[in-house]
């Protein structure tokens, strides 16, 4: 019993290495999730702005009332 | 928006198992050590941690050689997801290292040869990253990074081998030298060693599965900047 060691308790040391260890690996691959996230919107948003515009389809389109030229009849004499 | 490619969804799945596996082995499987208690478990987590990360920086500085002679951008992507993985990996190295030091050495830091040298080597790398942020140009950025990688990579090996050069109060566990000043270290048990094995497993394992998903960032990042450009123009 004289010489027997007493193993210190460090369990709270433990606790404390495994949360550090475990947060700092979660909030990295947050992230990662986050910043994936924001490109694949900035791509999506990009990729729209990017496409050409498409014309107008006649048929969709009602033909406007223009106003009648304006011409001087001549008068045969 | 691109899918996932099936052999990453799987790498994935598995790195998350392996995590588990590996903490199940460091607190249940392997035994508690006699003096430190339960603190020295987190050993586990450091030496895998530690391991990768050093190898990754070793890693990013061959990439760095392959982007200065091919001139491709696509190496300095792949170098600069390596290294930012290597130090989130570093960084747990630094902090469950110096939670374990606080019981084993009454401080929570030192200026001990190996916390200096990992110290400068974690600095070395984020000030990398500082230095790409000030440099606008892609093509010029992609050279300045690789040129500091290169030369930055010199730290990985100075640190792995500062406690087997300099002797001072940090153990060497693995291959043990007989160092009188250190202090904290133990002999494994055969338990122990599975333990730590497994945990060099899942870290390369985990390292492996998060590289790969920042290259793809890093792929998304470069096409966003493209298409920037175009509809700029």
């Amino acid at each position: 019993m004289l010489f027997q060691e007493i193993t210190a308790n460090t369990n709270n040391y433990m606790v404390a290495g495994y949360a550090v260890a475990f947060i700092v690996m979660a909030l990295y691959v947050a992230s990662l999730y986050v910043r994936t996230r924001n490109l694949n919107r900035d791509l999506t948003t990009l990729d729209e702005m990017d496409k050409p515009s498409v014309p107008e389809k006649p048929s969709q389109s009602k033909p406007k009332k223009t106003a009648k030229p304006v011409t001087k009849k001549v008068r045969k004499k | 928006m691109q899918s996932k490619p099936v052999i990453l969804k799987i790498i994935d799945v598995l790195a998350v198992i392996l995590l588990g596996v590996s903490t199940y082995f460091a607190l249940v499987k392997a035994p508690t050590e006699l003096v430190m208690g339960n603190v020295q478990r987190v050993f586990y987590f450091h030496i895998g941690t530690a391991w990768t990360a050093l190898l990754g920086f070793l890693f990013a500085s061959a990439l760095s050689i392959i982007f200065l002679f091919s001139k491709d951008l696509k190496w300095d992507r792949y170098q600069v997801a390596a290294i930012e993985v290597s130090l989130v990996f570093f960084l747990i190295t630094i902090a469950l290292g110096s939670i374990w030091a606080r019981p084993a050495w009454n401080t929570w830091w030192t200026w001990d040869p190996r916390l200096t040298t990992a110290a400068i080597t974690e600095l070395v790398y984020v000030a990398y990253f500082m230095l790409r942020q000030g440099i606008d140009d892609p093509d010029r950025r992609a050279r300045f990074g690789a040129v500091y990688a290169l030369i930055g990579g010199i730290s990985a090996p100075i640190t792995f081998f500062a406690i087997r050069l300099y002797r001072d109060i940090h153990p060497v566990v693995i291959g043990a030298g007989g160092n009188p000043k250190a202090q904290g270290g133990f002999d494994m048990t055969p338990d122990m060693l599975t333990a730590m094995f497994v945990a060099l497993i899942a870290f390369t394992v985990i390292f492996i599965d998060l590289y790969w998903n920042r290259i793809r960032l890093g792929n998304l990042e470069d096409k966003v900047e493209q298409l920037k450009l175009k509809v700029t123009m």
